[in-house]
């Protein structure tokens, strides 16, 4: 079943095509992975899917829903979440309270309720935290729990974006080059993770990823982008050995 | 007829003042990211210096003039190289912050050496009256316009022909890159506010046939920054413009609209502005990259 | 050092973190509630003056310290609320209403400049409030019925239950409930997902979004709720000064305003009542120094706003967490003891960080 599938996506950039009508759909419950040179359009299309550009042409369905002109927050509610190359996270706030805003597009309470904090409100926190704590336990962040975020070192910030992502309860995870600037090990445990979050949680995975070791570790489908064109769609050995993929990774 | 042709004359000149004031704020922002509050503030210190130079010390107006610039920019440089370059990369909270915090001692600072007494500042042209076809041009609104552009010019040539200009530029677009092509860009950004601070004394100079050398004078400032914010901030020809665009409507309406319009013209042009145009007129989207 | 077992969720909901911070604060309450048995009304009326102060920050610190936005021109709201409860008492109104009302119409005036602000980032922001600031200054002059222009107006005791509240004392206990109520509510909404939005509206705007906070919205609301509290603290203000005049909602009380949330320190409760406390006691610092410097310096009206731009200039270059940041580096210096590292505070060095606005 197609949970979510793009039809000739298109957005400029002044006379920039970065991304030109690139048609793919994605699998409920499979591992899917962008690949493609710096600059070839891949962020761009996360940046469509969670509605932070407007695209020029084409159109995207998640679910059913046509979310091409969906108002941006409304995206989290749906169920996508996502997580940022360069580490977006409320840097002055402890990793609970990170993990907590999260779950802002599932919240019920309203604001008179909240100044006077009724019992309602205090239920519905402790319902928050509940699901919370469960992620945390999950990807082993229970010695950071009150840290403010700002101080922790970068792999577990990454982490972190990882389970903030993974707290607004989704059924689409975008992440965003998770590996960058992890260790080897830290990079098989994101592995594992990827994984479990497929199988245990049963997320559908998008992954923008250059460490071709991980993508063939982890991937059930790969799509190989370059000058925002789709150049090859297919499990991970036939993109890998396209002609067109091995000529835009080593020029030519 | 008359009155509408004085009333443009009198605008542009006006709108200039607040157009160089505000491409002080344009320089400053885009060198080193810094908002600063104070370009009203070094207004009024360039004025009172040069008239302590011309009127205290006695010297030659055109001598008086220069010297006081020379002294602001030294000044500028001061103040960045002592001051404002320990907040590079914190938050704007804290460089908007900063520079109210030293606008409001400039002001002080003014208050307690020149007193509270407002003075004034006769220039060599005061007595001549141009007529053009009918219409009275007083020297001192001629003056303003002729300086205005002679500067803008001076300062075109200077961006695009000389090393510091160009480095200018540079530093501006990427600090890192300047850097390591050997650029010293802490020196360029003392400069650039050496520079901004000399532009500003001599819009003081210019202002002061006008409205006179007071401590208050730097509210200028604000006006100026809604000048900048209406050319783009980002850009010194919307500056100029900004600037001479709300010089015409104040002047327009403190005439043609109920009273106390003209204190408050700047400010609603500045907020209608920025809701048809949230980037200001000349300027573009600038988007968070993720 | 204290280390805090944690057994159940309520315990990062609850206000206080442990035993120890409710018994510190319940005797601060204590210490607040009997002060009129103690002081005389010099101090009492200082300490009401401290309270809207207070009142003014926290206003200011919703904005500014935990929605990032940053707003020049507060005199205006607190001018706003100010004249709409003076105007409404004159005409015999009660207090509790009437304040209130004074709240909602400064909120309005919140989500009136917030509709076009919000479109905008950080300084555009900045500058429409001071803009805003500068239209409200030249309307409270103009608008004659409701302000008595540049004469201004009085205003009467404030009429409470159907008494009429005269003297000090009453007046302390209001103060002090009112602030004691909003900091109350503030809280609540710090610990809830509005409180939590703002936050993060404040570190990422565009994580925030993709969370699904709607920016706009809860930009918005901050700005009409951070009004109201100001309308409020204005309302307070109206009655402590006791004659309204147009020259006290001028861009220095925003400036003092914003000193005060700097000062005390951004993004903390208690750095609104740390600042507030600074802004009162500054001025009579400032008397005390002007006997030990020289005349022709020491006698100079404009030396006191001299040190409060020295006072800012400092706290941001030195200490730019405030009073409340140097607070928590003696509390955990303390609770360290043998162990404390200087190293823990220190500022990074960073690269120019952009936020251009092109």
């Amino acid at each position: 079943m197609n949970m979510l599938q793009a039809n000739e996506l298109s957005i400029n950039f002044g006379g920039i095509k970065a991304v030109d009508g690139i048609t793919f759909d994605i699998n409920k419950g499979e591992i899917f992975t962008i690949i493609g040179p710096n600059g070839a359009g891949k962020t761009t299309i996360f940046n469509l899917i969670s509605r932070i550009y407007d695209s020029s042409g084409g159109n995207l369905v998640f679910n059913g829903v046509d979310i091409t002109r969906f108002a941006p927050h409304k995206i989290a509610g749906l169920g996508i979440a996502r997580t940022f190359q360069n580490v977006e996270l409320f840097e002055h706030a402890t990793l609970l309270q990170n993990l907590l805003v999260a779950q802002h597009a599932h919240h019920t309470t309203r604001m008179w309720e909240e100044v006077l904090f009724l019992p309602r409100v205090r239920e519905s926190e402790r319902e928050i935290r509940r699901n919370v704590e469960e992620i945390i336990d999950i990807l082993d962040l229970q010695r950071y729990r009150d840290s403010i975020v700002h101080n922790l070192p970068y792999g577990v910030r990454k982490n972190i974006e990882l389970a903030r992502a993974l707290c607004s309860k989704p059924k689409l995870i975008l992440l965003d080059e998770p590996s960058s600037g992890l260790n080897v090990e830290e990079t098989e445990d994101l592995s594992f993770w990827i994984r479990d979050i497929r199988d245990d949680l049963g997320v559908t995975v998008i992954i923008i990823e250059h460490d071709l070791s991980l993508v063939n570790d982890v991937s059930d489908r790969v799509m190989a982008v370059n000058y925002g064109r789709l150049l090859a769609l297919g499990s991970p050995e036939q993109v890998q050995n396209h002609p067109d993929v091995i000529k835009a990774y080593l020029g030519g | 007829m008359d009155m509408f042709f004085q009333l443009v004359i009198n605008g542009l000149a006006v709108g200039c003042i607040y157009g160089l004031v505000a491409l002080g704020f344009v320089l400053i922002y885009k060198a080193g990211e810094v908002v600063n509050f104070a370009q009203g503030e070094l207004m009024m210190l360039g004025a009172f210096v040069a008239f302590t130079l011309i009127v205290d010390f006695n010297l030659n107006y055109w001598l008086g003039l220069a010297l006081a610039v020379l002294a602001m920019a030294a000044f500028g440089w001061l103040l960045d190289s002592v001051v404002v370059r320990r907040i590079i990369g914190q938050p704007q909270f804290s460089t908007v912050m900063l520079t109210i915090g030293l606008g409001v001692m400039m002001r002080s600072g003014v208050s307690i050496v020149w007193g509270p007494e407002t003075r004034s500042l006769s220039t060599p042209f005061d007595q001549m009256v141009f007529q053009v076809s009918g219409v009275m041009i007083s020297p001192i609104y001629l003056s303003i316009l002729i300086t205005t552009v002679v500067l803008c010019a001076i300062l075109a040539l200077f961006f695009r022909f000389t090393r510091i200009g160009l480095a200018m530029q540079a530093a501006s677009q990427n600090q890192l890159a300047a850097y390591c092509l050997g650029i010293r860009v802490k020196r360029v950004l003392s400069s650039v506010w050496a520079l901004s601070a000399g532009v500003a004394t001599i819009a003081g100079v210019l202002l002061a046939p006008i409205s006179l050398i007071d401590v208050n004078m730097g509210a200028i400032g604000l006006k100026a920054f809604a000048a900048a914010v209406i050319g783009g901030f980002g850009s010194i020809t919307g500056a100029l413009l900004g600037g001479v665009l709300i010089g015409l409507i104040e002047l327009f309406s403190a005439v043609y609209l109920p009273e106390g319009f003209k204190n408050v013209a700047a400010y609603v042009v500045l907020l209608a502005v920025l809701v048809v145009r949230p980037q200001g007129l000349f300027g573009t989207v600038g988007r968070k990259k993720v | 050092m204290r280390f805090i077992f944690k057994t159940h969720y309520d315990q990062d909901i609850d206000l206080f973190p442990h035993a120890g911070a409710v018994f510190w604060y319940s005797l601060l309450a204590i210490a607040a509630v009997c002060a009129p048995f103690f002081l005389d009304p010099f101090y009492l009326g200082e300490l009401s003056f401290l309270f809207i102060w207070s009142l003014a920050g926290l206003s200011l610190m919703v904005l500014t310290g935990y929605t990032g936005l940053i707003s020049i021109g507060h005199a205006a709201f607190i001018g706003v609320g100010a004249y709409v409860h003076a105007f409404l008492t004159r005409n015999g109104m009660p207090f509790v209403p009437s304040i209130i009302c004074g709240g909602i119409v400064s909120a309005l005036a919140g989500i009136i400049i917030a509709i076009p602000a919000i479109r905008m980032r950080g300084l555009y922001l900045a500058i429409a409030t001071l803009a805003f600031s500068a239209i409200a200054e030249e309307l409270f002059v103009r608008w004659e019925t409701l302000t008595g222009g540049s004469r201004g107006v009085a205003v009467p005791m404030p009429v409470l239950f159907g008494n009429e509240l005269d003297g000090e004392v009453g007046f302390y206990y209001l103060c002090l409930a009112v602030l004691v109520i909003c900091i109350l509510g503030v809280l609540n909404l710090l610990r809830s997902p509005t409180g939590r939005a703002w936050i993060a509206i404040r570190d990422s705007e565009i994580a925030a979004q993709s969370m699904g906070v709607y920016l706009a919205g809860y930009k918005t609301l901050a700005f009409a709720t951070s009004a109201f509290l100001a309308g409020v603290a204005g309302g307070l203000l109206a009655h402590k000064v006791g004659y309204l005049t147009p020259d006290i909602f001028t861009p220095i009380l925003s400036i003092q305003l914003l000193m005060l949330v700097m000062v005390g320190g951004l993004g903390s409760i208690r750095g609104a009542i740390f600042g507030a406390i600074f802004l009162v006691l500054l001025p009579t610092l400032i008397a005390i120094l002007r006997d030990y410097l020289p005349n022709a310096i020491g006698q100079q009206p404009a030396l006191e706003p001299g040190i409060f731009g020295l006072v800012l200039v400092l706290v941001v270059l030195l200490e730019p967490q405030g009073l409340n940041g140097a607070w928590m580096k003696v509390k955990f210096f303390f609770s360290q003891f043998p162990m404390y590292k200087n190293a823990t505070f220190k500022r990074q060095k960073t690269y120019m960080r952009t936020e251009r606005l092109q």
